[in-house]
């Protein structure tokens, strides 16, 4: 598997800080899962981090610090069992940040029609910013959505084309705040998306036709 | 508290075999090790092979000389995150266990000592602050050849030392963007990639560790 659309620095540099919400968390761990060039990349972040704190001050530890840190692991030692290796469901679809958050595979996904045969389902992130997965049927555009902010969409099976290219498993797309686009499912198979919002998601599509009652339209 | 005495014009020809001659500064901080040697420079990497004897003999003592280091420094980093000085004691003392209790998963080829410890930090303080779990990368399954290779130990461990050379050398208040960024002090729309920090060669590196790797597992 070639990924071709990676991650920015700035994501990379951030997840390594931590200062990214919960739910972007999620997507660039997902995306490095599938990307060992941005692995690598986030190693290199990661290696900041560690000149960071070796430049950092120091602030002394107390009297007794060692004294109980030595008590704490010889309280566990005996107890601390390696977790058996891979009880973990395995998802040919879902990579492993994902299946947690799921609690399960493609199969224990709880899909909501979004119209049009797009499905969705929102994942359990704090509320900064908002995750979901998309099944988007082979063919069919994702409906017109205007965002406000940051909008992170990685394929996870299938492949999308839209204004940025042509997105394939791996691949994400970092669209900013003005990119108005309209992704649309490849012709040959079902699209599964994960999507990473930091402000609600907005189907343009949609609202008319909610609005229309109201306004007497 | 560093006292930098190289010139980063010496190292920027060719970093492997300079790093061999060069005295790094964290030399001050190495009371205590000097005895140990099981063949990776104690120069460029002077608590690779304390966290190796942790992770490989369970030794308590190399352990002691590990908190003895890092744990001032999880201490003032937590603290710089936010934290008042008891809760960042509770917590760099929190770190420190997480530090023997996962050493089997400390790689050297992939990491520093500082910056493995450093992720452990900082998965602390988001726990703590932001009350949120952090998605982490699938791990890598590791191949039956996973012994390493002390040529890439060495190299990493160099760069990496390399890396921190040049953070100290930046103007101060590119250094202070960068700490600030780590610290959580800035919002990562403001972290623009302003950093001119030798990234390259450390990402390559890490990156051909994770060819063979992914090799290794056919
Ligand atoms: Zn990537």
């Amino acid at each position: 598997m070639t990924v071709k659309h990676h991650l920015t620095d700035d994501l990379l540099m951030a997840y390594s800080a931590g200062d990214l919400p919960e739910a972007v968390n999620l997507i660039v761990a997902t995306h490095i899962s599938l990307c060992d060039e941005c692995r690598a990349a986030l190693g290199s972040y990661d290696a900041v981090g560690g000149a960071v704190l070796d430049t950092c001050d120091t602030v002394a530890m107390s009297k007794n610090s060692l004294q109980s840190v030595l008590d704490m692991i010889h309280a566990q030692d005996g107890k601390v069992e390696k977790k058996p290796a891979s009880t973990k469901v395995q998802d040919d679809v879902l990579p492993a940040p994902l299946v947690d958050y799921i609690g399960g595979g493609l199969e224990s996904v709880r899909w909501r029609s979004a119209g049009m045969g797009v499905k969705q389902a929102i994942l359990p992130t704090s509320k900064e910013a908002t995750a979901r997965l998309l099944y988007i049927p082979a063919g069919t555009a994702i409906p017109d959505h205007g965002h406000h902010g940051l909008e992170l969409t990685l394929v996870l099976k299938g492949a999308f084309q839209d204004e940025g290219g042509y997105f394939g498993r791996g691949d994400i797309e970092v669209a900013s705040e003005d990119l108005n686009h309209t992704p649309v499912a490849d012709i040959s198979e079902d699209c599964i998306c994960l999507a990473v919002t930091d402000a609600p998601l907005k189907f343009k599509g949609l609202v008319p036709r909610i609005a229309q009652p109201f306004l007497g339209i | 508290m560093f006292t930098t005495t190289v010139l980063s014009s010496d190292y920027q020809a060719s970093p492997v075999a300079k790093g061999m001659e060069m005295r790094d500064s964290s030399q001050e901080d190495v009371d205590g090790t000097s005895g140990l040697t099981t063949g990776i420079s104690q120069d460029v990497v002077p608590w690779v092979d304390d966290l190796l004897a942790v992770r490989d003999a369970r030794d308590e003592a190399a352990f002691i000389r590990v908190f003895g280091h890092f744990g001032p420094r999880v201490k003032a980093f937590l603290m710089r995150t936010g934290m008042d000085a008891a809760l960042a004691e509770e917590c760099a003392q929190e770190v420190l266990v997480t530090v023997w209790n996962k050493a089997h998963l400390y790689d050297a080829t992939r990491a520093s000592p500082s910056t493995w410890i450093f992720t452990i930090a900082r998965n602390k303080k988001i726990d703590v602050l932001r009350k949120q779990r952090r998605p982490e990368p699938e791990d890598l399954p590791w191949g039956p050849e996973a012994e390493p290779d002390q040529a890439d130990v060495i190299g990493l461990q160099q760069e990496s030392e390399q890396l921190g050379r040049a953070l100290r050398d930046l103007p101060e208040k590119q250094r202070e963007l960068i700490e600030k960024a780590y610290f959580g002090e800035l919002s990562h729309s403001e972290i623009a990639d302003q950093t001119g920090l030798p990234l390259g060669t450390i990402k390559s590196r890490i990156r051909l560790a994770l060819e063979r790797l992914r090799h290794s597992m056919k």
